[in-house]
């Protein structure tokens, strides 16, 4: 490939893929055989030049590869506040990497989706919290692959043999153990955002396992713990003792050795980490925002119940982000009718974060999600307010921020 | 003369530049305005300063994968740092420097501190970078 003789595209995915091997300190590529591509999200006329450049030159895939989040809500986005510029280049950057050969999955939960990866399968994936999931919960293996090297992985079908790849790097070396944390807040969803985002801190770039808890999550509760952990921390693979597939116990996931370091997670630790994901104090509300990472139809079947026989209040918008697939499945499973009758509003194949959606007027948000809550003040410059699903609805109900302390009392 | 720091290269160029460093990681996908070469994220204790034109220096990366595609788009528009120093090899800064390389032949260097040597470096003082070699002085000084 790196000759040209296998065509200009694959040259120029195969040198930028050589030039990273080296950074990577790779001796050597793998066979790969899946991709997520997280660069189909346009946030700058650089990217769309690289997208632009790739698909002129023919590049195809060699894998089943599927795309991230986009730039625009194609159906919707003049309903919002998106420019027709941005919303033009958004749609050439999704065209570009569909004529590659890659599948217009469109969604930030490409493990949801029935191209999701199998146990100890090899792949190349973009998007943090996707890594972080396909390591941690299926057990395939990816590295932290950023945005423009995933596509170069996919047109060549291969990646540095390195890192998160390697069966060595996939070692605990920080043993987080859950102390005295009541079993009923470890049932709850909104304990895995707040632990999330307190892992990512604690762990950095390193592999954490976590030990001590008592309960099975659900799903959906390891795709919160996944983003949080991804959003505050560089997090691409974490181990839960008896939980992850590569820990059927706190040995097997530390790989027969002892840890570099023990910490201890408190209940005080991680009503820290709730607050912190609050940025302020007043009742105020203009929206509540569900979906990051994107809604899937368990948390549609959730929802509707919460929703139903009620209203939002006028002043708080309500809005749900997802992929197009998943928002045809809740629509099929009937949980869409619940969310319109409350005055709910549903967004998809983009999010809050990665399109330029939100009118101006509106500055105090309120979410479930550890992701929203890290991104938005500083992207969005709105406030924000972390809260469990029931808070959430309950708040779009009142007008007002509304939060039940009772689980984290202790 | 200054104090001479000897380290790793990632991605190879020269740089002058003052300093501007923390110790805690950053995200560059909501952390990092391209268009003005600004940290945004507020939870950042570098948040409000401008990066572009600085040699930055900051651990390593978090968060999201957009970060080099950010990195990227600042190169494109000029409000890129003017060089990038790390306490280990940081996959996201060099893969923007290596797509910056070939889309516009715009590199900027990078550079693989140890933690002792990224310990001395203080924002606001000036630096040089050439090859290897990071030349720190103080205060006012030129380098």
């Amino acid at each position: 490939m790196l000759d040209g003789r296998a065509g200009p595209a694959p040259r120029m995915a195969m040198t930028i893929l050589a030039r990273m091997a080296s950074v990577y300190g790779a001796t050597e590529l793998l066979d790969i055989s899946g991709a997520h591509i997280d660069s189909s999200l346009y946030i700058g006329d650089a990217g769309l030049e690289y997208a632009e450049r790739l698909a002129e030159l023919g590049a195809q895939v060699r894998v089943p590869t599927t795309l991230n989040v986009s730039g625009v809500d194609e159906s919707h986005w003049h309903e919002w506040a998106v420019p027709r510029a941005w919303a033009e280049k958004a749609h050439r950057q999704m065209v570009a990497y569909q004529s590659m050969g890659c599948t217009p999955t469109w969604t930030c939960a490409p493990y949801q989706t029935e191209w999701r990866p199998r146990f100890g399968q090899q792949i190349a994936w973009g998007e943090s919290n996707a890594i972080a999931f396909a390591n941690s919960v299926i057990g395939a293996r990816t590295e932290r692959y950023p945005d423009l090297l995933d596509i170069c992985c996919a047109i060549t079908g291969r990646a540095p043999a390195a890192g998160l790849h390697l069966t060595e790097n996939r070692r605990a070396t920080l043993l987080l153990r859950l102390a005295d944390i009541p079993p009923a807040l470890q049932a709850h969803d909104s304990f895995y955002p707040v632990l999330g985002h307190l892992m990512g801190k604690l762990a950095g770039e390193r592999v954490p396992v976590l030990d001590g808890f008592c309960v099975g999550p659900t799903e959906d509760q390891l795709k919160a713990l996944a983003a949080g952990g991804a959003s505050s921390g560089a997090v691409a693979l974490f181990h839960i003792a008896g939980i992850t597939p590569e820990a059927a116990t706190l040995d097997e996931a530390l790989q027969h050795q002892a840890p570099a370091q023990v910490m201890e997670i408190t209940l005080p630790h991680l009503r820290q980490a709730r607050r912190e994901l609050t940025t302020r104090a007043g009742a105020a509300l203009d929206m509540v925002v569900l979906g990051s990472p994107h809604f899937s139809l368990a948390e549609f079947a959730a929802l509707a119940p919460l929703l139903a026989g009620r209203t939002r209040h006028s002043d708080v918008r309500f809005l749900v982000t997802t992929s197009r697939m998943m928002s045809m499945l809740a629509q099929r499973a009937g949980h869409l009718d619940a969310l319109r009758a409350f005055g709910g509003e549903l967004t998809v194949d983009t999010c809050i974060l990665t399109t330029p959606m939100l009118p101006p007027a509106i500055k105090r948000i309120m979410t479930n999600s550890a992701k929203y809550a890290y991104y938005s003040p500083g992207m969005l410059e709105t406030d924000v307010t972390f809260g469990s699903l029931e808070d959430c609805v309950n708040s779009a109900v009142a007008g007002v921020v509304v939060r039940d302390e009772t689980l984290w009392a202790g | 003369m200054g104090r001479v720091i000897r380290a790793q290269v990632v991605i190879p160029g020269q740089a002058r530049g003052r300093l501007l460093v923390s110790r805690e990681p950053l995200s560059f996908w909501g952390g990092y305005d391209y268009r003005t070469g600004t940290i945004i994220d507020q939870r950042h204790p570098l948040a409000g300063q401008v990066a572009a034109g600085r040699i930055l220096a900051l651990p390593h990366t978090r968060g999201s994968s957009t970060t080099t595609a950010v990195l990227l788009e600042a190169v494109a528009a000029g409000t890129a740092p003017a060089a990038i120093l790390t306490t280990g090899v940081d996959s996201f800064f060099a893969l923007a420097a290596i797509v910056a390389d070939e889309l516009y032949q715009a590199a900027f260097p990078l550079l693989s501190l140890t933690p002792e040597d990224f310990a001395l470096l203080i924002t606001d003082d000036p630096a040089r970078i050439e090859g290897d070699l990071i030349t720190l002085s103080s205060g006012e000084a030129d380098v």
